[in-house]
């Protein structure tokens, strides 16, 4: 087995040291009666790497790449190009295979890059302070409710129609046993956001306000009106970006006076995965930073007096404080983190906003072609780089049919919705850099013949 | 004639006398290959860039009059720069890849890099989690063969994929303890928790709503059945327990344990994050458990990656499965595999709790667990086992002569090795023998873990370390040992020759900087 290094004299040798007979009389502690005897029937013995290798390759084999054909897809992940460079860095073995810096003296590398990381998403969002990452943008979510939950010491939160249905559904799962009074609807097909419904939900007992930017049918909507709302009846704004790469168009949350903002980092750095793992992004102001979830990186000094970085702030976590911590979290998304602050360190400023522009504009070029077709309206007024098409028919079939053309149309809003009939004529369709004019004309002709 | 530690002459001797290495100063600062490296936001500026985008088509934008006017201020570099950065401060750290890694409960094994290059195919790193199901066949197919493994490795009814770490999956196992009770109209309020536990457990406990209450252990540092029988009653939904527990011991009662939580209308949650000791040897579905994580960071050999991505899949006996969390696969006879989400769930999971997160799990981390499992098979899993028990227990027997073991009278151990910091002198502590280990080229065993032992030193070499390499291992170890038994003063400033020297973290904790800031706002914000 060539991951395990002891040879039967080491075997031997080893067991004579502890003065053991055998490896059995080490599992003494085991009742009898449950002990197995030999390898677990019905299952395969140790293969090597050209068997295994031929397994899964066959079982990739199975899936359509995005890479392989014209891909539109978006709904909280997105395509998008990461440098080679990237895939280098986070494969050193340094990074790849080492734990969470709990040495702080021979971990300088993780914690750096976590300094780093967490100074790029505080930027990036508008806020003072971030955290070192979070197991994704659903879950963090939720974080930031029970965190709204500490400093208001209430209860109810209202959560945008825009917000993205898996996100809504981890906050319900949860809600359900906190007892926290969430209040939400779905969306409807219309091009303004649901600002002003919210406006009018606001009052004395809100804890605080979750709101997608942009939100799950693309459109974009200014949040000052709702924090200044949220802040009179001392409530927070909750701002959930799942598209990290918009903040290079459009303003942060933190510019329209979000106390919290939370994201899914997956767009930089991490690829599409299948949905995992991904990294959630978590930042909010200064006064609240005692009250956040999560490993926290501060600057320090060492003995010598030269800087260095910890892990910090800990007596929040449930290392420390058992059933009083802010949150479970122990794991978080390091590596994911790792990825994404290398991809921004490349793009810096100016690939940013470069790369945000292109996704924007191409977005535009595609929303203006696929709305020309017979039996397709483009619902968005404003938008990043991903829309909702209005077709006269259900979408679903529609998109099952493009894909057996080897087409990826985009994600229906049936599949996301299932249980809003009216919604079912929805269609996602999200471009980026990645999407080519080709594609996007074979994505139009195929739409066309559709629904001819 | 100077020689290697081991080997051939390096060079002829000469009559040069050898300076003190401390005296020396360099212009840097630096010392050849330990090498400092500032922040990017010292060494980039936002207008230079590491990658080259096309031109953006020249149309109206559409961004609803929000453009973003104000600088964003991140710094970028060219990808040289770039590479250079990275490296630099990979080389800053330990890892497997360096050296043996014995922290206890952590399960730092080798990450095989066949399971890095499976996870990066095409058609498993490049498909969206929302593509229609038949164009995605291949990732659900592996999402369902770890999950019969996963199964049958444990003697189980059913798994939850989705969680996305261990303590993701604690809450996973207890929110299906709660619906199971809701279920039947019992409200119960209190989870019983080891003093030995992670503190992962009762955190998670009580972020799902429960009273948290311990359970004493017994002197050979196992759960007191006893106590444990007189506190359970109609207020206990159910008890979370470590097995193989903390101090690196199995619960040779645990089957006894579940007997009696279920005699008394609760339910059993083992935290599996030492499944590494015994895959292969017992099924945890064998002993009366109810739900169960598995850490496929730890015993599946995912990497750590610095803190993560972990992923941490919940197995169910037939009591809970029914609660358990959305989405999942289901194989049909024809071999086509259908994704149980939202839209179906009326039909086909109408107990289940919910969604713990968006999409469908950790499949990157999927990929490289199934990768080991294949790898490994029923048969090299056991031998997993088996030999991560048998280097514990070398290293158990070959220093319980020098430190205290404060559990190694009651028999062997598990995965891991507990000693305490009775002997030591001159108020040497743990953490200075810790410290001291890095100096030796180690990374420390788990410090001050369990809480029950103190200074507790939890060694877990784990199955992929040599016999030379933990006779290597074993021979630093006991002359660290010696040294705080000694009161070696030494000890106390230890790391000498790490990339720093102990770190300040009180002053880190008392005035937190989070994040960079410029210099003249740095002294401004400091006035």
């Amino acid at each position: 087995m060539r991951y395990l290094p002891l040879t039967p004299d080491d075997r031997q040798s080893m067991l004579a040291t502890i003065g053991a007979q055998s490896v059995d009389d080490l599992f003494v502690d085991v009742p009898e009666e449950a002990r197995l005897n030999g390898p677990i029937e019905g299952l395969p013995m140790h293969a090597g790497e050209m068997a295994v290798e031929a397994h899964m390759k066959a079982l990739a084999r199975k899936n359509h790449a995005a890479g392989d054909m014209p891909f539109f897809l978006g709904a909280g992940a997105y395509r998008h190009h990461v440098p080679a460079s990237v895939d280098h860095i986070i494969q050193r073995g340094e990074f790849l295979t080492a734990y969470t810096p709990y040495q702080p003296e021979i971990a300088q590398g993780t914690l750096q890059t976590l300094f780093e990381f967490q100074t790029q998403v505080a930027r990036l969002f508008g806020v003072d302070v971030a955290n070192a990452s979070m197991y994704d943008g659903s879950t963090a979510c939720w974080e930031a409710i029970t965190m709204a939950r500490r400093i208001t010491k209430r209860g109810k939160a209202i959560l945008s129609s825009g917000l993205h249905p898996h996100y809504v559904s981890v906050a319900k799962t949860m809600a359900r046993f906190t007892k926290d009074d969430l209040s939400y609807q779905a969306p409807s097909l219309e091009a303004a956001t649901d600002g002003q419904n919210i406006l009018d939900q606001i009052d004395d007992e809100t804890s605080c306000v979750v709101v997608q930017y942009p939100d799950i049918l693309g459109r974009i909507g200014d949040l000052s009106a709702i924090a200044e709302k949220a802040h009179k009846h001392k409530a927070l704004l909750i701002a959930v970006v799942t598209e990290p790469v918009a903040l290079g168009a459009i303003k942060s949350p933190g510019e329209m006076d979000a106390d919290i903002v939370v994201g899914e980092g997956q767009s930089l750095g991490v690829g599409l995965q299948f949905g995992g793992p991904y990294v959630g992004l978590f930042g909010c102001k200064q006064k609240y930073v005692r009250q956040m979830p999560g490993r926290l990186c501060g600057e320090t000094v060492d003995a010598e007096g030269k800087r260095g970085f910890v892990l910090t702030l800990s007596t929040r976590e449930q290392h420390i404080r058992r059933e009083k911590a802010t949150s479970n979290i122990c794991t978080n998304s390091g590596l994911c983190a790792l990825a994404f602050t290398a991809h921004m360190t490349l793009l810096g400023e100016k690939g940013l906003r470069e790369l945000a522009m292109l996704n924007h504009k191409k977005a535009v070029q595609a929303a203006d072609r696929l709305s020309q077709i017979n039996g397709v309206k483009l619902l968005n007024d404003s938008f990043f780089n991903e829309f909702t098409l209005v077709l006269d028919t259900d979408s679903r079939p529609v998109v099952r049919q493009l894909a057996d053309q080897r087409i990826l149309a985009g994600v229906s809003l049936g599949r996301l919705y299932p249980e809003e009939q009216p919604l079912a004529h929805g269609l996602l369709v999200a471009v980026t850099e990645t999407s080519t004019d080709g594609e996007i004309e074979a994505l139009a002709t195929a739409l066309e013949g559709a629904l001819s | 004639m100077s020689m290697l530690a081991e080997g051939r002459p390096t060079k002829q001797e000469t009559n040069v006398t050898m300076p003190d290495q401390n005296a020396i100063t360099t212009h840097t600062g630096n010392r050849a290959l330990m090498v400092d490296e500032p922040l990017i936001f010292e060494i980039g500026s936002p207008d230079r860039s590491g990658v080259d985008l096309p031109e953006a088509p020249q149309v109206e934008s559409r961004l609803g009059g929000l453009e973003r006017k104000a600088p964003i201020a991140i710094p970028g570099l060219s990808e040289g720069e770039t590479v250079r950065h990275y490296t630099r401060l990979s080389r800053q750290n330990y890892a497997i890849d360096v050296g043996l890694f014995p922290l206890g409960s952590c399960t730092m094994k080798h990450n095989p890099r066949l399971n890095e290059k499976i996870a990066r195919l095409k058609g498993f790193a490049d498909i969206h989690p929302l593509q229609p199901v038949d164009s995605v066949q291949g990732a659900l197919g592996v999402i369902n063969e770890l999950a019969v493994w996963l199964i049958k490795l444990t003697g189980m009814h059913g798994v939850a994929m989705t969680p996305k770490a261990g303590a993701h999956g604690e809450l996973c196992g207890i929110l299906c303890i709660r619906a199971a009770l809701e279920a039947r109209g019992d409200a119960r309020e209190v989870i019983l928790v080891p003093e030995s536990a992670h503190g992962t457990n009762p955190a998670t406990a009580a972020f799902a709503g429960y009273k948290v209450e311990d359970i004493p252990a017994n002197a050979a540092g196992r759960v007191d059945l006893e106590a444990l029988k007189a506190r359970l009653g109609p207020d206990v939904a159910g008890v979370m327990i470590t097995n193989p527990n903390t101090c690196g011991l199995f619960e040779p009662d645990m089957k006894a344990i579940s007997d009696a939580v279920h005699a008394a209308g609760g339910y059993v949650y083992c935290d599996g994050a030492n499944f590494n000791a015994i895959v292969g040897k017992v099924r945890p579905g064998d002993l009366g458990i109810d739900a169960m994580h598995i850490n496929l960071h730890k015993t599946f050999s995912t990497p750590h990656g610095g803190g993560g991505p972990g992923s941490g899949p919940v197995v169910l006996s037939e009591a809970l499965a029914p609660y358990g969390p959305l989405p999942f696969t289901e194989r049909h006879a024809d071999g086509h595999i259908t994704l149980v989400e939202e839209e179906t769930v009326e039909d086909r999971h109408p107990h289940t709790f919910g969604r713990m997160s968006a999409f469908h799990g950790q499949m990157g981390m999927f990929t490289r667990a199934l990768t080991y499992i294949l790898s490994h098979g029923a048969d090299g899993l056991k031998q997993v086992a088996e030999d991560a028990v048998l280097n514990a227990n070398y290293i158990l027997r070959s220093l319980e002569d020098v430190l205290d073991a404060p559990f190694a009278h009651s028999g062997p151990c598990m995965h891991e090795a507990l000693f305490s910091d009775k002997g030591f002198t001159n108020d040497l502590t743990t953490l200075d023998l810790a410290k001291g280990m890095i100096d030796e080229g180690y990374h420390p065993m788990t410090m001050y873990f369990p809480l029950v032992v103190h200074g507790a030193m939890l060694v877990e070499p784990t199955e992929t370390e040599s016999k030379a390499a933990i006779d290597q291992f074993i021979g630093a170890f006991r002359s660290v040992a010696e040294r705080a038994k000694a009161g070696d003063e030494l000890l106390k400033s230890a790391p000498h020759f790490a990339p720093r020297r102990r770190l300040d973290e009180t002053q880190a904790a008392r005035k937190p900087i989070l994040v960079w800031t410029e210099p003249e706002d740095f002294a401004e914000a400091a006035e």
